[in-house]
């Protein structure tokens, strides 16, 4: 069978401003057959996205083509006329990209614009594009297809806008579907279910998929084999199963190593170091710096991309000791605390976005729109760490910002210790401030990028303990020495940093204060997994050494199993289990719970999602009786829709919300 | 971990604006524009000193005389070398503009701060009363001004001023808004330091570059607006040598005596075309999108 997607020793690069020509990609060689499913993976910046662009032909500003060729169905897509592209693009070939909501024209009904794309990839008669754009929605499983055609994005969910998008490349009858990180940003619930829907559709049509994501579960769940890609080179390729399950090259095998898993509460082991910007790779091999391996040899010549007796292809001379080296690492295990004393405490916490109408604020009227966030009680131990769990819109971060004092509760009560705490953060004295420190998502959001990290550190340390400007320096050192940087880090922007010390330098932040409690909201999910792991190691070190409590909010239930000693699940705001982590992500669990365990996607092949309820996002908490009675799988009846289900425990400190009898849970 | 071993940077505030000038000079278009722009303020400065006549000197016998070796830019209809009023006619229109223009940027950015950290209804109903304003036409507005006051710097500075601070607001306060929004603020909320101290700290230095920005771009406008004024016989009076005045003096003798026109033409646009290049390049080296916050 000849390849649908022929790429041959394809060199990317830009010119800099220096005159020097740096290679994003170098000497690629993929080849993708009809049908076929190709995973890309690697860490930001290895080049996956801009190789499957150079397969469309395409590359970004400033990127040329410096050899190689990029065959698509035998057209050489480089010496293509733009008019010829064009054709090609959208119709046999199609992308997906990865923020489809912002690809998706907002001032269009969803009509118009599969409306459009048939208008311009189909030879269909326009008479008939009514009826096709119908049958399009209902072939990516969307319900209600004739009532979607009138709607404009802003009223889908996400995981429906995606559905939309995907159905837009299906338009053009495509052979072959480009997707670039077509779930990052979707909740667990609705990532799987988008998997499940392109792995039947691929299926179906026989259609070949290039899939790029740094997600290794996605890509062990749709791909038929698995190109791993570092510093613009293949380091790896071959059939999924072997790939994820005995990993030929060192850096494969470090990234597996770096995810942390549902089924192992050990810490992920992280990968040291970084990869080496546009042409900074030296002669040698360009994990070199980075591997356990690693010989004279390795830094002298740049390994062949060979292929080994099992089927892979890979750049390593020592492809069987990395294959044997596997197991040998282990993850160390995460600081357990058992509760003694409160540290944090929850009272009946309810939480408010909704601001009465004008009209009603003048006569008076209360609102009857209901809480975001209520009947929150949850008491934290000293040195424990509580995983908040659940998808977007659970009220998690809502939570944190409450207890952190940026939004008021609408009633009930944070206390400390025996303490209660003032509302509002203008209203707490210096010392409950210093108590109580914030990790944001994104470091880049949350480090002045106008501050170098000197003047960063600095602020808590002279707004808290009044330090004198020498002392300020030699404190700074030490609060960067915490998080395992060095002094000559001081001076530097956050621009000058890597993603992963901009999150340190956050991290000593907040450290700064001598915290006892440590908010953490979704603090690794923007870094790429091997930093995350990294990050995840801190955190449980700073634990250890520190003796500090943790609110610790994620979406990512493996990473919440790893650094928690307690974990509370939330649906629209409201709790629905908490208990040991242990407890609640074994046996018996709350129907939303299962749920949520059941779609995560495990970096092996042989498992699969099992999705129980569908992927309907809601925008409101029912006005009574269990918050998941619409979605939930295992409802019982109206007493689900009338009563507030009570708590269950298991007599120790496990505790779930449901109707359903707890023996029956299980 | 390792740690990269980049060489030590200062990052002290001296060296960004080095940092940012070099930047602004390697484009082709900030070369071109600063230059126009630092030729213009010197000759406006030395003028004086250099202009080969009087510029009030009338000569009957020499009127609208094509250049020669004598008058390298020809007369005027008073006999006048054009030469020199158009070395000297960029002098007032600077003075008034550049004493206007930082006042505009100042008043504007500090009431458009103030909308953006207040936000919510107070802010709204604000901003339509600036938006109604910004739909009058500027020349309306100041012809209104100019009649009720008279001329002179004394009422042209702070007439300028004060309309050009107006679309001033709302730059800074959509500058305001984005960075109102960004975790580092809620971070310094959330550790308890004052407003005060957010505003300086926090605030300011990322919305000073756009101040910049826009800034250079209402210079631009304001040099425009003034030479209308003059043009329309409202901003500077004879006979002092003004670019706007001499384009409306020489307009009606355009057909036989263009250099008249054309001298002050070419001085004014090359001005204004150097001030927009320079805003341009220092918007790129500034990494602000002008695109998006290009004004009314």
């Amino acid at each position: 069978m000849s390849a649908l997607i022929d790429i041959r020793d394809v060199s990317v690069g830009f010119t800099g401003r220096d005159g020097r020509t740096r290679e994003v990609l170098r000497n690629i060689d993929l080849t993708v057959a009809p049908g076929e499913s190709v995973g890309l993976v690697g860490e930001s910046g290895s080049g996956k996205s801009t190789l499957a662009f150079a397969a469309m032909g395409y590359l970004k500003r400033g990127l040329r083509l410096l050899g190689g060729s990029a065959a698509f169905n035998g057209n050489d897509m480089f010496a293509r006329s733009r008019q010829e592209l064009e054709r090609i693009r959208g119709g046999q070939l199609a992308l997906i990209p990865q923020n489809s909501g912002q690809s998706l024209t907002p001032t269009l009904r969803i009509g118009a614009q599969l409306g459009e794309a048939l208008r311009l990839h189909s030879a269909l008669p326009v008479g008939q594009h009514g009826a096709r754009v119908i049958e399009l929605l209902s072939q990516v499983r969307l319900p209600d297809p004739e009532g979607i055609v009138a709607r404009f994005p802003h009223e889908l969910s996400g995981g429906q806008q995606q559905r939309v998008a995907i159905a837009m490349a299906l338009a053009g009858d495509p052979v072959a579907l480009l997707l670039d990180e077509p779930t990052t940003g979707l909740d667990v619930t609705t990532q799987a279910h988008i998997l499940e829907l392109l792995r039947d559709i691929a299926a179906e049509r026989g259609m070949a998929m290039v899939y790029v994501s740094h997600d290794l579960g996605a890509i062990a769940r749709v791909c038929d084999r698995v190109v791993v890609m570092y510093a613009g080179e293949v380091v790896l390729e071959g059939p999924t199963r072997q790939v994820l399950r005995a990993p030929a090259h060192p850096y494969a095998q470090g990234l597996l190593a770096s995810i942390p898993r549902l089924d192992d509460a050990t810490l992920p082991v992280a990968l040291d170091g970084r990869p080496p910007a546009p042409g900074e790779a030296g002669a040698g091999c360009a994990f070199a710096d980075r591997c356990a391996l690693v010989q004279d040899k390795c830094r002298a010549t740049r390994p062949p991309l060979a292929a080994v007796e099992s089927g892979e292809r890979v750049r390593c001379f020592f492809a069987d000791e990395a294959r044997r080296d596997r197991g040998r690492r282990k993850g160390a295990a995460p600081v357990r605390y058992s509760r003694d004393s409160a540290m944090l405490t929850l009272d009946d916490l309810s939480i408010s976005y909704a601001r009465p109408h004008l009209i009603d604020q003048l006569l008076g009227r209360s609102s009857d729109l209901l809480p975001t966030v209520d009947d929150i009680s949850i008491t934290i131990g000293k040195g424990e760490t509580l995983g908040l769990v659940g998808e977007s819109g659970s009220g998690k971060s809502t939570i944190l910002k409450t207890i952190a004092g940026l939004l008021p509760p609408a009633g009930g009560t944070v206390a400390v210790g025996d303490h209660p705490l003032p509302r509002l953060v203008e209203q707490r004295d210096p010392n409950q401030l210093r108590q109580i420190q914030l990790i944001f998502q994104n470091p880049d959001d949350s480090l002045n990028p106008r501050h170098t990290v000197a003047d960063i550190l600095e602020q808590p340390l002279k707004l808290y303990y009044g330090l004198s400007s020498t002392d300020l320096r030699a404190r700074s050192v030490q609060v960067l020495e915490r998080v395992r940087l060095g002094a000559h880090y001081l001076d530097r922007l956050p621009s000058q940093l890597s993603g992963g010390e901009k999150q340190r330098v956050a991290i000593a932040r907040a450290f700064a204060a001598d915290p006892e409690i440590v908010l953490c909201d979704e603090v690794t999910s923007a870094l790429d997994v091997s930093v995350q792991a990294a990050v995840m190691d801190l955190l449980n070190d700073l634990k250890a050494t520190q003796g500090t409590t943790y609110v610790f909010v994620s979406h990512d239930l493996a990473v919440v199993r790893a650094l928690s000693d307690r974990v509370a699940v939330l649906y629209q705001g409201r709790l629905c289990e908490i208990g040991q982590t242990d407890h609640v992500f074994s046996g018996v669990s709350h129907p939303y719970t299962e749920v949520l365990l059941g779609a995560v996607l495990e970096p092996d092949p042989d498992t699969a999602p099992t999705l129980t309820a569908d992927d309907v996002v809601e925008r409101a908490p029912p006005a009574q009786g269990c918050p998941f009675q619409r979605r939930c799988p295992r409802k019982v009846g109206t007493i689900c829709e009338t009563d507030t289900p009570p708590w269950q425990s298991n007599g120790g400190d496990h505790a779930i919300r449901c109707h359903i009898a707890r023996e029956d849970l299980a | 971990m390792t740690e990269i071993t980049a060489t030590r940077t200062e990052n002290t505030r001296l060296q960004r604006i080095g940092a940012v000038l070099r930047d602004v000079m390697a484009r082709p278009s900030g070369a071109i524009g600063l230059t126009l722009v630092v030729l213009h303020l010197v000759l406006a400065i030395v003028s004086p000193w250099i202009v080969p006549y009087d510029y009030k000197a009338m000569d009957s016998l020499q009127m609208l005389k094509p250049p020669s070796g004598a008058h390298w830019l020809g007369t005027d209809h008073l006999g006048r070398d054009v030469l020199t009023r158009t070395l000297m006619g960029g002098r007032e229109a600077l003075l008034v503009t550049g004493i206007a223009t930082p006042i505009a940027v100042i008043w504007g950015g500090f009431v458009g701060i103030f909308f953006g950290l207040v936000g919510g209804r107070l802010d709204e109903v604000l901003m339509r009363v600036v938006d109604a304003f910004l739909s009058l036409p500027w020349i309306l507005k100041m012809l209104v001004l100019i009649v009720t006051f008279g001329t002179g710097i004394e009422v042209l500075i702070p007439t300028l001023a004060f309309f050009y601070g107006i679309p001033v607001i709302r730059i800074a306060r959509a500058a305001t808004h984005d960075v109102v929004a960004r975790d580092f603020v809620s971070a310094a909320r959330a550790r308890g330091h004052g407003r005060i101290t957010i505003i300086r700290r926090e605030l300011l230095p990322n919305v000073l570059d756009t101040l910049m920005v826009e800034g250079a771009m209402r210079w631009s406008w304001m040099l425009l607006a003034f030479s209308s004024l003059s043009f329309l016989g409202f901003g500077v009076s004879p006979p002092t040598p003004d670019w706007g005045l001499m384009i409306a003096d020489g307009r009606g003798l355009m057909s036989f005596a263009p250099w008249g026109v054309l001298a002050p033409v070419v001085a004014l646009s090359s001005l204004i075309i150097g001030i927009n290049l320079t805003a341009d390049a220092l918007a790129k080296a500034l990494g602000i999108d002008r695109a998006q916050k290009a004004p009314v």
